[in-house]
């Protein structure tokens, strides 16, 4: 195209004319044969790069009219609650093979290969339950309070819709997400070793709300225990500076719809910068106390192995972490040139200040572009342009928070907290490109 | 469990025994909204127990007692010492004698336990009965009573050699048996990650100071690149082919990691993939496979058994309901309550035709 004679005023003749007869050569060659080999066995109208043929006549896709330009198309309200497209099919949540064995005690992961900015789509926001999910009747819910308040109370649905709302844009990220990659590369993609995390706008009431109005002890009563309504009632707690700051809501709304069945329908807790266990679904109850639970979420699962046999308990903020989800493992860039690379970066202590990106392998890095809007605990998406070569590559990115703190590499990690931690792995994410453009997983030192 | 006093409590519910007139003060901002909690209602709800024993029922049941319950309720997913690792992690082993007089589990040091046991990490005796209160039996959460929790729980600690097999717990000697649980100077809180005050001020941890600490070098940053882990070639395809899980256009495809599937290729779900879907849902496939014994028999095995019966449809219906044992030997089905009766004529049919994938 950059060789073409273009000129003003003139119809673009046949297709031939846009371009080189070099340019029409390497087509009719076939200038992708590492992509050919790639590709091999695989359908061709799925997988096949989308290049335009411009050889002949032209490209087929525009010579030729398709049925949707030549016919009716289908009337409103044919899909009276709107689906994705067929062709998004493939961007779904899974479950990792393996991992559990039971489903109604599994996680299934957000597809972050595909998605784009920085708002989870409702139906893909992962998973993870205790004990399965329910489809709750909102006339039949409660939320009870209790413990160290003035009086114990009893809210309806049709009471917490009633009182002033705010909405708000946060992540929730599991406390074990990427926990399979502790000690070594476990899973292909980024769905599965960063999929435990989605943000959306959520909409509710602040807690300390709730709680001025039952009279809580403030003085004493320094945590709460959030309790959900479904068979294992799980339990957490939760410190009282959080609820007192506002930020901890009682939601309702995700999305602009109500909360999804799966996220807790028809009321969770929302307690931003903490994993996701602590978000407390189909919430039934807040409890006043002077001390922490011990929950089984507290004392069993959710704590975190040090190399000295000691367990960290409630270690519950979700620390700086970023990832690169185009190019990202599993997926084949079709040609050298160039990619936009795109990732998300979250921090649990507050906005995202910074990210950079290496193309090395953490070598060199360049500042990439914070994409608005940048919200406090919150994913922030960023992009930075990149012409590859061709050669081998190894992308990273590093993500800095308002607190000054830098996102840690695999051997910082470890050096803190061994290798058989679980939970809380917020270590810098490398994904290998070869001559070929296949992307894999691997961790670098 | 509720802090408020008796006397408090007394008043509050004289008040709401005469009518659900809000009380002073608490709800003046937003007029008609909320209303107090009877003491019943709190009492039903409020079942927690905290490490301390606040919120402890009274009550008491032996380890004799609590292996017939373990039987009937617990087995058919632990195991009948709680050491199954079919359906979740071991509940038990991994602890010593030697870890009961310290309150440290050495083999989270040491490695030599394969599996991380729920014995070998919780640190508070309470922690266990509250969830076995509220959680268990799987399929019938909240279906214990008190002495039953006791019961069972005196079995589970028994297993790990915590109580002697003659033990009766009860709310009564359980801060004795708190002083024995194998990890109970196993946790810490010295860290960054509490969202709260500091231990100093009357919370957790050590006021957010983090354990880790790059810089945002930028250039030159190290001298060579050490890949040290990446995917074997035996598990490229252990998550499905990847070039369906990823968008047709754009700047990547995905991978070939295995043969296109069937339901990739559209096409509407067939009755035996439906009841497949379903069996997976409701945990049938934790226990049963389709052509293997897991903790029960294979499907195969069931309608090799049965097939050619009269009326075993109606039968296998009712067996999923009531759950059943002896049949396919001592660990008992429980009874399958979550699941419709529409839905066990679905899944029996299934069986008896072949338990098919597609």
């Amino acid at each position: 195209m950059a060789n073409s004679e273009f000129r003003l005023g003139r119809i673009q003749p046949a297709p031939e004319n846009f371009l080189t007869d070099e340019q029409i050569q390497s087509v009719k060659e076939g200038r992708r044969d590492f992509l050919r080999k790639a590709f091999l066995g695989a359908s061709a109208a799925m997988m096949a790069p989308a290049v335009a043929r411009a050889a002949g006549e032209g490209d087929p896709a525009i010579l030729n009219l398709p049925s949707w330009t030549t016919s009716l198309g289908l009337p409103v309200a044919t899909h009276p609650y709107g689906l994705p497209s067929k062709y998004e099919r493939g961007l779904v949540r899974r479950e990792s093979p393996g991992l559990t064995r039971v489903g109604g005690s599994s996680v299934s992961f957000t597809p972050l290969q595909g998605l784009f900015g920085i708002v989870t789509p409702s139906g893909l926001h992962f998973e993870r339950h205790h004990q399965g999910w329910h489809d709750i009747d909102p006339s039949q819910h409660r939320l009870m309070i209790n413990g160290m308040v003035k009086t114990n109370s009893v809210f309806t649905m049709d009471d917490l819709m009633r009182l002033p709302s705010v909405s708000r844009i946060h992540f929730i990220e599991c406390g074990a997400n990427t926990g399979m990659e502790w000690g070594n590369v476990a899973v292909p993609t980024v769905q599965y070793s960063h999929g435990m995390l989605s943000c959306s706008e959520f909409t509710g009431v602040p807690l300390k709300a709730i709680l001025d109005m039952c009279g809580a002890d403030y003085k004493k009563g320094r945590f709460i225990l959030a309790e959900g309504a479904d068979g294992s009632s799980m339990t957490r707690t939760i410190p009282m500076e959080m609820v007192e700051s506002g930020e901890v809501l009682v939601a309702y709304g995700m999305n602009g719809e109500m909360l999804r069945p799966e996220n807790g329908y028809p009321l969770r807790l929302v307690v931003p910068g903490v994993q996701g266990v602590s978000w407390v679904k189909w919430l039934r109850r807040i409890e006043v106390g002077d001390k922490p639970w011990g929950a089984k979420d507290e004392a069993v699962h959710y704590i975190d192995l040090m190399p000295d046999g000691q367990h960290r308990q409630y270690s519950s903020v979700q620390e700086c972490k970023s990832v690169i989800t185009t190019p990202s493992g599993g997926q084949i860039l079709l040609d050298k040139g160039f990619y936009n690379v795109s990732g998300m970066a979250w921090s649990g202590r507050g906005k995202i200040t910074r990210v950079d990106v290496s193309t090395d392998g953490g070598i060199n890095w360049r500042q990439a572009r914070l994409e608005t809007p940048v919200l406090s605990k919150a994913v922030t998406r960023f992009n930075i342009d990149w012409v590859w070569d061709g050669k081998p590559a190894i992308l990273q990115s590093r993500a800095v928070d308002d607190t000054g703190f830098v996102q840690p590499g695999y051997g910082q990690l470890r050096a803190a907290r061994g290798t058989k931690s679980i939970y809380h792995n917020n270590a810098i994410q490398s994904w290998k490109v070869v001559e070929s453009g296949e992307v894999s997983n691997v961790q670098v030192l | 469990m509720s802090r408020f006093s008796k006397t408090l409590m007394a008043l509050m519910v004289a008040a709401a025994a005469t009518s659900f007139v809000t009380p002073a003060a608490a709800f003046d901002r937003y007029q008609g909204v909320g209303r107090p909690a009877t003491a019943a209602e709190v009492k039903a709800w409020d079942i927690d127990v905290r490490p301390d024993f606040v919120g402890l029922p009274t009550g008491k049941g032996t380890v004799d007692q609590g292996v017939e319950l373990w039987e009937t309720h617990c087995a058919s997913c632990h195991g009948a010492f709680g050491e199954s690792n079919e359906v979740f992690t071991p509940l038990v082993g991994g602890t010593t004698l030697d870890d009961i007089k310290t309150g440290h589990v050495k083999s989270l040091v040491t490695g030599s336990s394969p599996q991380r046991t729920t014995l070998m990490k919780v640190p508070t005796v309470a922690t266990l009965f509250d969830y076995i209160q509220r959680a268990m039996p799987w399929t019938a959460p909240k279906s214990l009573k008190p002495d039953e929790t006791y019961a069972i729980l005196a079995y589970l600690l028994n297993l790990a050699d915590v109580v002697p097999a003659d033990y009766e717990l009860s709310d009564q000697n359980i801060r004795e048996v708190q002083e024995r649980m194998p990890n109970r100077n196993g946790m810490t809180t010295d860290h960054g990650m509490w969202p709260g005050a500091p231990l100093a001020k009357g919370g957790l941890g050590n006021g957010g100071k983090p354990d880790t600490k790059n810089v945002a070098c930028m250039k030159d940053c190290k001298k060579e690149v050490q890949i040290v882990s990446f995917l074997p070639d035996y598990a490229q395809d252990a998550h499905g082919n990847l070039a369906e899980q990823n968008r047709p256009v754009g700047q990547t495809r995905g991978k070939q990691t295995g043969e296109p599937s069937a339901a990739a290729g559209g096409g509407t779900q067939t009755a035996a993939a439906a009841a497949l879907a379903l069996a997976g849902e409701k945990g049938c496939m934790a226990c049963h496979g389709v052509a293997n014994k897991i903790v029960g028999p294979g499907y195969n095995e069931i309608l090799a058994k049965y097939k050619g019966q009269a009326d075993i449809e109606t039968k296998l219906i009712a067996k999923l309901k009531a759950g059943g044992q002896g049949v396919w030997g001592a660990v008992p089905m429980p009874p399958q309550g979550h699941v419709k009766d529409e839905e066990l004529k679905q899944l029996v049919q299934w069986i008896l035709e072949g338990a098919k994938a597609q």
